[in-house]
């Protein structure tokens, strides 16, 4: 079937003329219309542009200059602004919201030949581990637990974007990562998802949720794919202050290095206790798969690592707290109507925003208010620096680092909801390289006792992305995965 | 650190500009202090002397040339205001 090609097989095909991009396209359409309606990823599905997109990168191969992702069906996160589609980062505050421009990464995927299906859902303002605060619903994991018909979250933020990857409602989708958000969900639903390093990729025209940590990212279905992918979304803009001016490297090449000779990390204060044996083990997995592969395994220490969520979650509500005073019914979003302009902000904000982001917003403006900044957001800051002071030292002795992804594999939809900090330890292993900025990769190496997939993380250097994908690559070659989920396009009820 | 009070609250809310209705705080408060006691493990760490890092960029900021890059964008501007009257926002009347 169509839907079950990569990337990189659906260009040979498309470069062969065994199919064309309008065919890929529709059958995408096809299963997102069969599907989605169970499933939740898609806020918006735009099948006109689609098919407008197809037919141009078919006219394109045929006059012989296609761009490097022509024809090739994606989904776009709800969060990256695109022009005149509606841009609602599954919140309530943006129900109506059509941006007037693109933003930078889906602007160079328009131009590097992708047609993108529609908008996947997230939770609201990227801020959640599971979908469930999307003002639009959550998202149902393609994955059941065996012989059970409970309903599972992806995971999040980027949750309609890996739960559309894995049900083969799209070829790839981008995702962005703050404390973990491409990286949980794609361990949660199979798939492969990468956090470059922060700077790589242009965070013009994402809507902010923590600007010194948001970054975009790649997610697929093969190391590969994500690789094709970063190729198009990476790169210097100028429109972007912490944009990196550095050269984009070939990345789909770094799949194909060997991992022979490499020194790879194993942070003992990842073993966190309690931790299912079932991921354990898939760890040591994935240690004996690079040993055999001719790598070094070593063990190493970062010792600030369990101050990583509590550090995560002043700064990054800080910065959200900040980023979103903008939505005030004023200059764009919705507006509730008051007795003066306090009022009007007041009810604006109480009524557009959910009670998640409300909570984060709250807490970012205590600990940034007066009597507590030093206490909390310094403080948060300082900790911050030991977090990267750990990251580099470990990094004059290893090439990188492998974890697991996540502390469990998906949860049922509804459970973990009872207090905020259950749900925030589920970025445990994921928030450290967000802090510190380095890129980090999940790829899936193997499925639980019950059937639901579990991934590894991969942790590089600074702009060292190169290597992430080589490790993730041979981690990739070894586990051989090949299980799919039960909901996807073609599977039989 | 003080404890979270509901005036806190109310006070945090006000500077949010969040409209709070007296049924939501008891909940509110609770999730709070929940996440602030958690966040209470970082005072075990000595940070004497360790410089607060505020961002994960290796760089320095650059500089660009002062110069107008972008503008005439009046309509798209306006284009998802949710008042507007003629080329310009609207608001409830602040000045009496």
């Amino acid at each position: 079937m169509l839907t079950d090609l990569t990337i990189a097989g659906a260009l040979a095909g498309l470069a062969a003329r065994d199919f064309s991009a309008t065919e890929l396209t529709t059958a995408h359409l096809d299963a997102i219309a069969a599907l989605n309606p169970q499933l939740n990823a898609f806020i918006t599905v735009t099948p006109e542009l689609a098919l407008a997109q197809a037919a141009a990168a078919d006219e394109a191969r045929a006059k012989g200059h296609a761009g490097p992702l022509a024809g090739i069906p994606i989904a776009i996160k709800d969060l990256f602004c695109t022009k005149d589609v509606r841009t609602t980062a599954a919140s309530h505050i943006l129900d109506h919201f059509i941006p007037p421009y693109d933003s930078t990464v889906t602007a160079q995927l328009r131009a590097a030949g992708a047609v993108t299906l529609g908008k996947a859902n997230l939770d609201e303002f990227a801020m959640g581990s599971s979908n469930m605060s999307s003002a639009y619903g959550p998202v149902e994991n393609p994955w059941h637990r065996q012989g059970q018909a409970t309903r599972l979250v992806p995971g999040g933020s980027s949750g309609g974007s890996a739960a559309v990857v894995a049900a083969r409602l799209a070829l790839g989708a981008t995702g962005t990562d703050t404390g973990g958000s491409i990286r949980q969900p794609a361990s949660f639903t199979g798939t492969v998802g990468m956090k470059p390093t922060y700077g790589r990729c242009s965070r013009y025209g994402i809507i902010a949720f923590a600007s010194s940590l948001d970054q975009a990212g790649p997610m697929a279905r093969t190391v590969e794919d994500c690789a094709l992918m970063l190729a198009a979304m990476a790169g210097f803009d100028p429109r972007d202050s912490t944009s990196a001016e550095r050269p984009v490297p070939d990345f789909a090449a770094a799949c194909r290095h060997s991992v022979k000779g490499m020194r790879i990390g194993i942070p003992t204060e990842y073993a966190a206790p309690g931790m299912p044996a079932a991921i354990t083990d898939i760890w040591q997995r994935g240690q004996n798969w690079l040993r055999e592969q001719g790598a070094e395994i070593v063990e190493v220490s970062l010792p600030h690592t369990k101050y990583g969520v509590p550090t995560y979650y002043i700064v990054a509500t800080a910065e959200c707290s900040s980023n979103l005073a903008r939505y005030d019914g004023v200059r764009f979003g919705e507006r509730v109507e008051g007795e003066d302009l306090i009022d009007l902000y007041e009810r604006t904000r109480a009524a557009g925003f959910g009670a998640e982001v409300k909570r984060r917003i709250l807490l970012g403006t205590y600990v940034l208010s007066a009597g507590y900044y030093d206490a909390y957001y310094l403080r948060a800051q300082q900790v911050r620096q030991l977090i990267l002071r750990d990251f580099t030292e470990v990094f004059s002795k290893v090439d990188a680092l492998l974890t697991p992804t996540a502390p469990s594999a998906a949860f049922a939809i509804g459970e973990m909801m009872d207090d905020p900090v259950t749900m925030y330890l589920n970025d445990i292993f994921t928030v450290p390289a967000s802090l510190a900025g380095v890129p980090a990769m999940s790829v899936p190496a193997g499925l639980d006792h019950q059937g639901l997939p579990l991934g590894l993380q991969v942790i590089g250097k600074h702009f060292d992305e190169s290597s992430v994908f080589a490790v993730a690559a041979a981690l990739e070659r070894a586990a051989g995965f090949t299980a799919t989920p039960s909901l996807m396009a073609g599977a039989k009820p | 650190m003080m404890s979270l009070d509901p005036a806190t609250v109310r006070r945090i809310a006000k500077l949010a500009r969040i409209r709070v209705e007296d049924a939501e705080l008891p909940k509110l408060q609770a999730d709070l202090a929940a996440i602030l006691g958690y966040v209470e493990q970082l005072g075990e760490i000595d940070v004497t002397g360790i410089e607060p890092l505020s961002g994960a960029a290796q760089m320095a900021l650059r500089m660009r040339a002062d110069i107008v890059t972008d503008g005439g964008q009046t309509e798209a501007i306006l284009a998802n205001a949710p008042g507007r009257e003629g080329d310009f926002f609207t608001v409830p009347k602040v000045v009496e």
